[in-house]
């Protein structure tokens, strides 16, 4: 009986270790970017192929938006707040992501890189 | 004796301008006369950058005097937005537009119709083209043709907005379903490539709403390149720019403007003649050039 439970509190612990070392695997790496007039911080973001991610995002000026058209992600930018954007990259390969709200002359240069490996 | 404009189109071909035949699916059968308008887009009045344009304030007067020298008046002019450039400054916005309208009150042309474009009305949900334009989106009819002019960039994300679809559902109802359609618009409606913001981001809603009518065609502008694609039966012309060219779609990484080539000035810059046939349901479109 004693040996019985020794195991059951074994095997217990065994699926709390591997319940947490799961949930560490697939939790999001945390990515922050920066939105200003007219650039993101960074403009290159490394990604793996199936590690999921989220992207911090914040704009230090006015409201924009942030679109990666690849991954069927975007996200409006609004000042004051953190937009939280989390995916998962299946595909290699490089990839633009771009400001898709327009933010004045600089508009049309404002985008970045994902280069998913 | 009358130009015969099919006639024309042939021999404006020949000497260097490009025909592009758009021939839509059914026959109407409301009354229609053969008729032609001349598109001008994103001619950016405002814009300084000598590498790619280094006579900015000329192209669009030589426009201009083009259009006012074809051998038969067209019987309207749309400019389908980026009329100005850019900028922060509200009073320089206006600035430009009263400029703009001044050099265009030269078209020896009775209509003239315009549409914004992001450059015009994105930073102040067009408040400043309205006060120079008039209203952003609007229809008309010319023999025979219903007109939609759609607005997608007063909304700076890109967006139609639900307040214009329902204005658009609405005309639509009252039309019937072999009427003969012209979109007039700025961005392209379809998803051409979204990762050079070369999209609008409800326009499947549009294009949803124009599916049931069998004659549609959309003209447009932004991308400043001749373009044609069709959605279904619908087809989509964008118009070349009369400021500088842009790349073919994702065929390098950045949306950078082509540079002005010196041995080849204007080179990529134009307008275009639309000739509407066979009962509006056929366009003809004549390409033209500027030139020094």
């Amino acid at each position: 009986m004693r040996l019985d439970r020794r195991l059951l509190l074994t095997s217990a612990l065994f699926t709390l270790t591997l319940g947490s070392a799961v949930l560490a695997q697939t939790r999001p790496r945390i990515v922050r970017v920066k939105a200003r007039r007219w650039a993101f911080t960074p403009n290159t973001i490394a990604l793996r192929k199936g590690e999921p991610v989220t992207l911090e995002v914040i704009t230090e000026d006015v409201f924009m938006g942030l679109n990666i058209p690849d991954f069927g992600v975007r996200g409006d930018i609004v000042p004051g707040k953190t937009q939280l954007m989390t995916f998962t990259p299946d595909k290699a390969g490089t990839f633009t992501f771009l400001c898709d709200v327009f933010c004045g002359d600089g508009h049309e240069t404002m985008s970045g890189t994902l280069v998913v490996t | 004796m009358p130009i015969d404009r099919r006639n024309f189109l042939k021999l404006a071909a020949l000497g260097g301008g490009a025909v592009f035949a758009s021939r839509l699916a059914g026959a109407a059968n409301a009354p229609y006369d053969d008729f032609y308008f001349v598109q001008l887009s994103d001619t950016h009045w405002g814009f300084n950058g000598p590498k790619v344009n280094p006579d900015a304030q000329g192209t669009l007067p030589k426009a201009i005097a083009a259009v006012n020298a074809l051998p038969e008046k067209p019987d309207f002019i749309v400019f389908t937005g980026d009329l100005t450039h850019t900028t922060d400054n509200p009073l320089e916005r206006r600035k430009r537009m009263g400029e703009f309208r001044d050099i265009v009150s030269k078209l020896d042309v009775k209509e003239v119709r315009f549409m914004p474009g992001e450059h015009d009305a994105s930073l102040d949900n067009g408040k400043a083209f309205t006060e120079f334009f008039g209203p952003t989106h609007y229809t008309f009819d010319h023999k025979g043709v219903h007109f939609i002019a759609l607005d997608n960039v007063s909304d700076p994300a890109a967006r139609i907005g639900e307040e214009q679809l329902a204005w658009l559902k609405s005309d639509l109802d009252s039309q019937p379903k072999d009427a003969r359609i012209v979109v007039l618009t700025h961005r392209p409606l379809f998803d051409l490539a979204p990762q050079w913001d070369w999209a609008t981001r409800d326009g499947q809603a549009a294009v949803d709403l124009l599916m049931p009518f069998r004659n549609v065609t959309v003209f447009y502008g932004h991308i400043h390149q001749e373009h044609h694609k069709t959605t279904g039966h619908i087809a989509h012309h964008s118009a070349k720019s009369l400021i500088f060219p842009l790349p073919a779609p994702m065929s390098q990484p950045k949306r950078e403007p082509v540079l002005w080539d010196a041995e080849h000035p204007y080179r990529g810059l134009g307008f275009r003649e639309v000739e509407a046939e066979d009962a509006g349901t056929k366009y003809s479109i004549n390409e033209l050039p500027v030139r020094g």
